[in-house]
């Protein structure tokens, strides 16, 4: 059975289909490209996937489980973690309770016992910043962990995004565009920490990207959305060779 | 470590602040007029604290805080005139204080649910608006608070003479508060703060802990409405006007967003300068504005900021140092 398969996927606000009978089947594990021009549906597909928005029509079944009216939160403990185009950090805290915010649902304690601090308090709390220092180590970010989340610099933002949305420990990543307005150099050590978490947390990442370079470098498989269907999916190589894919990007 | 160090500073604090005010009424050192602020200062240290969880850590700008002190004022009010002379104050005193908390607690989750499905300026009007209403509502029960004429025989419980009782429950909310915040639930209640859609995106109940700070302020708040009547012994619906709400909101911007600290020193500063200004009579108000707007600019300036730059680079070299 496939980790995410989306079925006839759509949604129109007033007469606009913003993405309408998207087909996806995503298997564990893999490392998966969407992409697509400006404004083709790409981001409003993150959205859908993620509950943002309520489709109007189609499924989304995560591990054979319909998830389709399930509210955000209810997803990401479901196992979909996002991370944002415009990046959503927790600006006004530090860059390791953005990563604890995110241990949320995995470490609990009532809040009685957070008031009267109580043993189990200390213990979860422990756990936390065990678990917090330990993710922000494999992104290179633990000397930053004071740091407020809106000083770090740009590609460290992202980083953070990343690690914060590995932190709720999903199934499925969602990365919107995690290169964008990252240099050559950023864009490659991204390319590295991607790889990395696959390897270390054995974890399925569909993402969105215009940058080619980057998508035909580590993807394996790609879709390609144009005006909110779909035009082509397949391999990297047959991809970027289809000749109605080149004309949506580059025009006749 | 850290956290240790922290705490024996605060409880340091702490002690030699019950000590000083202890000594100085002992003494007889201050004069009537200083030892009627005493109260009047911690209670609106428990509100400027329960305040701050709601504008400060939420992120929402409540101008209705006022309605849940009077609902617990007026509470705790009536309960402390019927169990005079049944109960021994030692008993009475908390269970006021706790029946105060409570029905301000209830009024938050049934204004709270409405209300918080807005946001910014129209959750900001929409809480002036009902804590309007409910001073309306005290106006209107003559029967049993007596309405515009006031509730008034409440025992004086919560004067300066008990001063140890008010201390320990101020210290109380705000250790309340401090725990809250530096806890899990906390940190949600300030991820809703900083970005609604990504805490959603974590899996952050959002409405959850929206109704949840809401509901602690209001509990907080309810709290130190017992205070506040058991030191008056006379309450009066007028007493909780917006004019309330928008002085305890003051305090909390002052102190700075999202610091205790500051809002407890604001709270204490605020509250003492009008008695303290009595003498210059005519200039009170305009002496009282002036260093509102002066400490507002300050709070604001390059100075500060340059203070607090100079404080996080010494402690990041002290960081580098160690590695």
């Amino acid at each position: 059975m496939a980790l995410l398969e989306v079925k006839n996927l759509g949604i129109s606000f007033g007469g606009l289909k913003a993405v309408e009978n998207l087909n996806m089947k995503i298997e564990k594990g893999a490392l998966v490209g969407l992409i697509g021009p400006n404004g083709a549906g790409k981001t409003t597909a993150f959205n859908l996937l993620t509950g943002v928005y309520l489709p109007t029509s189609g499924s989304i079944l995560l591990e054979g489980k319909n998830i389709v009216g399930k509210k955000p939160a209810e997803i990401c403990q479901a196992g979909i973690a996002r991370t944002f185009q415009n990046i959503r950090l927790f600006s006004k805290m530090t860059v390791i309770d953005n990563v604890k915010v995110a241990l949320h649902n995995h470490f609990k304690y009532g809040l009685v016992s957070s008031l009267i601090h109580t043993p189990g308090y200390f213990k979860k709390e422990q756990e936390i910043q065990e678990r917090a220092e330990e993710i922000l180590k494999i992104f290179e970010l633990e000397s930053y962990q004071d740091t407020l989340a809106s000083n770090l610099p740009y590609g460290k933002q992202r980083k953070l995004e990343i690690a914060r949305a590995l932190a709720t420990d999903p199934k499925l990543l969602l990365l919107d565009e995690p290169a964008a307005g990252m240099n050559p150099n950023e864009t490659a050590e991204l390319m590295e920490t991607i790889e990395l978490i696959r390897e270390k947390f054995g974890i399925t990442i569909l993402l969105i990207e215009h940058d080619m370079k980057l998508v035909a470098g580590i993807c394996e498989y790609i879709y390609v959305l144009n005006f909110g269907t779909e035009l082509a999916n397949g391999t990297p190589q047959e991809v970027l060779n289809d000749p109605q894919v080149v004309k949506a990007y580059l025009g006749e | 470590m850290k956290i240790n160090k922290k705490l024996i500073i605060n409880g340091v604090i702490a002690i030699a602040v019950y000590a000083a005010v202890m000594g100085l009424v002992g003494a007889g050192a201050l004069s009537r007029q200083m030892m009627s602020l005493i109260t009047p200062i911690c209670v609106y240290v428990m509100l400027a604290v329960s305040l701050s969880l709601v504008v400060g850590f939420l992120g929402e700008l409540s101008l209705g805080h006022a309605a849940f002190m009077s609902i617990g004022a007026y509470a705790g009010g009536l309960f402390l005139i019927g169990t005079e002379e049944v109960l021994p104050t030692v008993v009475s005193i908390p269970l006021a204080v706790i029946l105060g908390g409570a029905c301000a607690a209830v009024l938050g989750v049934i204004i709270g649910i409405p209300v918080l499905r807005l946001k910014g300026d129209y959750l900001a009007i929409v809480t002036l608006g009902f804590g309007e209403i409910v001073k309306s509502v005290f106006n209107a029960m003559t029967g049993i608070t007596g309405g515009a004429k006031g509730l008034s025989g409440i025992p004086l419980v919560t004067t300066y003479r008990n001063f140890t009782f008010v201390f320990i429950l101020m210290l109380l909310v705000i250790i309340v508060v401090a725990h809250m915040v530096n806890s899990r639930h906390g940190r949600a209640v300030c991820a809703v703060r900083d970005n609604y859609i990504a805490a959603e995106a974590v899996g952050i109940p959002v409405s959850k802990y929206k109704i949840l700070a809401f509901v602690v302020a209001a509990f907080l708040a309810g709290m130190a409405g017992v205070v506040y009547a058991g030191n008056l012994g006379i309450l009066k619906p007028v007493n909780f006007d917006y004019n309330t709400s928008i002085e305890i909101l003051v305090m909390v911007v002052l102190g700075g967003m999202g610091s205790i600290r500051g809002s407890i020193i604001a709270a204490v500063i605020l509250t003492a300068l009008p008695e303290v200004l009595r003498g210059a009579a005519d200039y009170r108000m305009f002496i009282y504005a002036l260093a509102l707007i002066i400490m507002m600019l300050f709070n604001n300036s390059a100075f500060k900021k340059n203070l607090i730059d100079k404080k996080n680079l010494r402690h990041a070299e002290k960081l580098q140092k160690e590695a």
